[in-house]
């Protein structure tokens, strides 16, 4: 059995030829980097996404602060976090790094925010819109 | 007396203004979202010279007149009038050579003046970037260009300022009939506008709503132009409205600059197969053919990079090609202005005058009571666009909000945006056509959200309410987190 | 009530690249004064909130508030001057003199080098060409970005992206991801316009179909959007018959490329004719003395770690143009060959390492860049257009340099 695997470690996009052994090994071409080979054991045996979007603020200069995982999730798990994500709030002020969930999947990783989100108005927002 | 115009085009909005100098009550009634948005909209926005038009019409009785009341108007309703003249285009051929003349006596015949036949070195000196083809030209100099919606948002004002009444987002569906009178019409809402005198000045809409009176109007048919719109970058090539020689479909396909920079290039001219008169979608073929056809008369002036958008507008025509301006032989206080198709813009103003003083007075024998000396005037309102460095620093300094620029193509601050509202804006099209944000090179790429954020926050209405135009144009269905 | 104003290097823009010059320039030790157009700095970083941004300039996968948040500190600790809101009303680029409005004020500031960091706008929806209805639903891919990431509100409900540029991609997870049914993305050439990783994350991730060699030929709807008609495409991009095929939605993003905003910032300043963007060397200087440019307003880059960087070589050369340090005018041309398409920079200066940053015109699974008059080779494997072939010339193979320089990428 031999499958590509395109690696999304960084820009480049190796192409990444894995080829399963009799043995059970595999080996791995195509990668121009090591981080690849690892790239594409995970991708062959669980799949990991760092997960971005973002999260309610309460009373904060914004509606809301984008959020990231501080490691990368199990790529089958990624809608049921963003159902958890959609159900919380948070409270301005919020600062880059902030812990907003601790180990939102139950392995251990958290959702931290990236950006920063002041108390109160600036002259466009508080607009409200329609639920 | 109270009169109501149906229509809020430039036909209705120009009568109103003339008509708010008598002693009459007026309403104004548009069933669109906002005024000047049907016909008056989507068309080639020239003030034409009128020597095209077959003499003896009433286009071309209309059309002169028009183009020389533009001057007051301009003046006084403050709106953008540039006279840059115009070149009809001929090849050196015996055939182009006669049609050119036979347009000059054309001309000479509808009673215009300034305009003559010229030869290669004048043309390649106004014109450099014309087409090395075209040998000889009829130069008109006093064909203008003005912005159509302007001029009826300008016309309203005046007319709300002295006592109209106007509105919108409401269309007529009947009426009361008494006597061979029109005693009331019924509104879409459900009002009632008990009337005196009705003006039927409803664009694509006359006949209909002419037959829904039992009035007979000639049929219209709808013909639709297509046009491309070009940058800025594009009137570096341009100084004048360019036209080909006239055929039996109109005035051809021309290369216009529009009064805020740009240019326009178009229209075709198609004959719908039917009523289809919110039908204003464009096709491959007709944006396809407006470039080619800008490109023959300046070379390479529609290039890919410089087409900003395309779109199209509906003219009402008839069989007798010519407007259709009558009070009813079967109800006694109906007029109908109608079948304005070019140079319906040009004469408008015109127009407004022939309907009273021919219409009304003359042959109505109405007495709508004594002229006021003067007609309200509409303050221009303020451009940073249009004003120097020191008169803006005086305006930021008492309003911030001059400062605040949210239309970065066109150099439209946020008071301009609020003042547009506070006039009626109700919409991104209506701040878009008051102001001109939205309407540069990035197509509101970059401020459609902000001027959303000012319409939600200056009418009160939640984002998910704010529209492009008409009911349904939302932009926002709902929200990411509630 | 004009008031004065006077710097040493004035920055337009505070995007990545405007934010990375003035911080370059002000670590210079120059006064540094920064006009960005929105309340905040950071440009379309802001609202990028995926990840990716980083690897290069940082060594660090950051997302885009991430990025620009760095900058913005490390600007706050260097004293940078920023004047948000602003707006530049005129620029007379000979005498490094801009007038500008804001809601603080009407300025005109006297610069004595001036870094344009304009960056880039989104082909309109207009500039298609698409024939049919003009209804609401239609939205730039980066308006859409900002609605859903900022502004807290949604499109619609279905939508279909025209174009696969990355932020097309990203939205089409973005989109998906909050709920929105994204039926695919539209793509006219034969290959995706974005990143491979975003391919593969953004639409095979969550089974988004991409359409290539497809584009839509026909909109219809009379309020909102209510369908678009999709069609297979030749080599020509002319629609082929009997492909076509109606898509129900409400919304469409288009991410149909990014056009350099140089309008209106100097006609003197010349443009390169493929990038579309100013013609700038490796210092980032533009054909006018003490005028430098860098990010999307001179080529559209595909990495910000390369935007940023170009702004902070910009920010290195205005600030010694302040200083009055010595250095040269020299500006040899370097010329496109075979292959080569969007490319940067248009001229080398020989005191500056050469950074050289180039799309392919077509997909190749191998080849080398050529660099016949500096004898250099670098060959390279998998090279497609939408990734940018990046590499440095050290300036000690440029002092012997009089000639124009051919760049060519031979199979």
């Amino acid at each position: 059995m031999k499958g590509h695997i395109t690696c999304t470690v960084c820009p480049v996009g190796c192409k990444i030829l894995v080829v399963s052994k009799p043995n059970g090994e595999y080996e791995i071409s195509g990668n121009r980097c090591p981080r690849g080979k690892q790239y594409a054991i995970d991708e062959l045996f669980s799949p990991k996404r760092i997960l971005t979007t973002s999260v309610k603020v309460l009373h904060g200069d914004v509606p809301l602060v984008s959020v990231r995982t501080d490691a990368p999730i199990e790529k089958s798990r990624i809608f049921e976090l963003m159902e958890k994500i959609k159900s919380i709030s948070v409270e301005a002020p919020v600062n880059v790094g902030d812990v907003l969930v601790r180990n939102i999947d139950g392995m251990g990783t958290s959702l931290v925010a990236t950006r920063k989100v002041e108390k109160n108005g600036s002259p466009l927002e508080n607009c409200q819109i329609s639920g | 007396m109270k009169i109501t115009i149906i229509g809020g085009g430039i036909v209705g909005a120009l009568l109103a203004y003339e008509l708010s100098r008598y002693a009459v009550d007026l309403v104004v009634i548009e069933k669109k979202h906002d005024f000047g948005l049907g016909v008056t909209k989507a068309n080639s926005a020239i003030v034409h010279g009128g020597y095209d038009d077959p003499p003896g019409s009433l286009r071309a009785e209309l059309c002169y007149k028009g183009n020389q009341l533009y001057e007051k108007l301009a003046e006084s309703l403050g709106i953008p009038l540039k006279r840059i003249g115009s070149f009809v285009v001929a090849r050196d051929t015996p055939e182009e050579m006669e049609k050119l003349s036979e347009l000059l006596k054309r001309g000479e015949k509808n009673g215009v003046d300034g305009i003559e036949i010229v030869e290669k070195p004048f043309l390649e000196k106004h014109e450099p970037h014309l087409s090395k083809e075209y040998k000889y030209a009829l130069h008109c100099t006093h064909t203008g260009i003005t912005e159509p919606w302007t001029v009826a948002l300008a016309a309203l004002e005046a007319a709300e300022k002295a006592g109209a009444e106007l509105l919108r987002g409401d269309g007529v569906i009947g009426g009361e009939v008494s006597k061979g009178n029109v005693r009331s019409l019924e509104l879409e809402s459900g009002r009632i506008i008990e009337t005196d005198l009705v003006i039927n000045a409803a664009g694509l809409y006359y006949h209909e709503v002419a037959n829904s009176f039992g009035v007979s109007t000639p049929q219209v048919y709808l013909r639709k132009g297509q046009y491309v719109l070009l940058d800025h970058k594009a009137s570096t090539m341009v100084n004048s409205v360019i036209f080909p020689l006239p055929s039996e479909k109109g005035k051809g396909k021309l290369v216009v600059p529009t009064v805020d920079g740009g240019v326009v290039l178009g229209p075709t001219s198609e004959n719908m197969p039917d009523f289809t008169p919110e039908d204003v979608s464009t096709t491959l073929e007709g944006i396809k053919e407006v470039i080619e056809a800008g490109n023959e008369l300046i070379p390479n002036i529609a290039r890919p990079n410089w087409i900003v958008k395309s779109f199209a507008g509906l003219r009402p025509e008839t069989q007798e090609k010519d407007f259709f301006i009558e009070n009813s032989n079967t109800l006694k206080n109906f007029v109908t202005v109608g079948a304005i198709r070019s140079p319906g813009l040009t004469a408008a103003p015109a127009i407004a005058r022939y309907v009273i003083e021919e219409i009304l007075e003359q042959r109505m024998s109405l007495d709508l009571g004594r002229q006021k000396a003067d007609q309200v005037r509409t303050l221009k309102s303020f451009r940073v666009n249009e004003s120097d460095l020191k008169e803006i620093a005086a305006r930021v300094k008492d309003d911030e909000k001059y400062g605040r620029i949210i239309c970065q193509c066109n150099q439209v601050s946020e008071a301009e945006i609020i003042e547009a509202i506070r006039k009626g804006a109700r919409s991104i099209d209506g701040i878009k056509f008051r102001t001109r944000a939205g309407f540069g090179r990035c197509q509101g790429g970059f401020c459609t959200w902000k001027i959303a954020k000012i319409l939600s926050r200056e009418l009160n209405i939640p984002l998910s309410e704010v529209r492009v135009n008409e009911e349904g144009t939302v932009l926002f269905d709902g929200k990411v987190r509630v | 009530m004009i008031q004065q104003l006077k710097t040493g290097v004035l920055v337009i823009g505070g995007g990545a690249a405007g934010m990375a010059a003035a911080l370059s320039a002000s670590r210079a030790g120059v006064e540094v004064t920064l006009l960005e157009r929105e309340e905040k700095t950071g440009g379309v970083l802001n609202q990028c909130i995926h990840h990716g941004f980083g690897l290069q300039f940082y060594r660090q996968e950051l997302t885009g508030p991430e990025f620009a948040y760095r900058l913005q500190n490390e600007m706050a600790q260097h004293s940078v001057k920023i004047i948000s809101e602003s707006y530049v009303r005129h620029i007379d680029t000979k005498n490094k003199y801009v007038e500008v409005i804001s809601p603080e004020g009407v300025f005109t500031i006297q610069a004595k080098a001036i870094v344009l960091a304009t960056g880039a706008r989104e082909r309109p929806f207009g500039a298609l060409q698409i024939p049919g209805d003009r209804p609401a639903g239609i939205y730039v891919a980066g308006l859409a970005q900002r609605m859903v990431n900022l502004e807290n509100t949604l499109p619609g409900k279905r939508a279909l992206i025209l174009g696969s540029g990355d932020i097309g991609l990203i939205m089409a997870r973005r989109l998906t991801l909050e709920g929105m049914e994204v039926l695919g993305v539209v793509e006219r050439l034969p290959y995706a316009g974005g990143l491979t990783r975003n391919v593969v994350q953004c639409l095979e991730d969550y089974d988004i179909p991409l359409y290539l060699s497809h584009t839509v030929v026909e909109v219809r709807g009379r309020r909102r959007l209510e369908r678009v008609l999709v069609s297979e495409v030749d080599d020509n991009f002319k629609p082929i018959n009997g492909t076509q095929k109606w898509f129900d939605i409400d919304t469409l993003v288009l991410s149909a490329g990014l056009i350099p905003q140089v309008e209106d910032l100097g006609e003197n300043l010349e443009i390169d004719a493929i990038n579309k963007g100013f013609a700038v060397s490796n210092t980032c200087e533009t054909s006018v003395t003490g005028i430098f440019a860098a990010g999307n307003n001179v080529a559209v880059f595909d990495l910000v770690d390369y935007v940023a960087a170009e702004g902070w070589i910009a920010g290195q050369n205005a600030a010694q143009t302040v200083q009055d340090k010595k250095r040269t005018s020299k500006r040899i041309p370097l010329i496109r060959g075979k292959n080569v398409g969007i490319l940067v920079p248009s001229y080398i200066t020989p005191e500056e390492h050469l950074r050289v940053y180039l799309r392919l015109r077509k997909p190749m699974d191998k080849g080398t860049v050529v660099l016949k008059e500096l004898n250099i080779e670098k060959p390279f494997q998998y090279g497609v257009p939408s990734e940018m072939i990046n590499f440095v010339v050290n300036r000690d193979k440029l002092q012997e340099l009089k000639k124009p320089v051919r760049i060519e990428v031979v199979e």
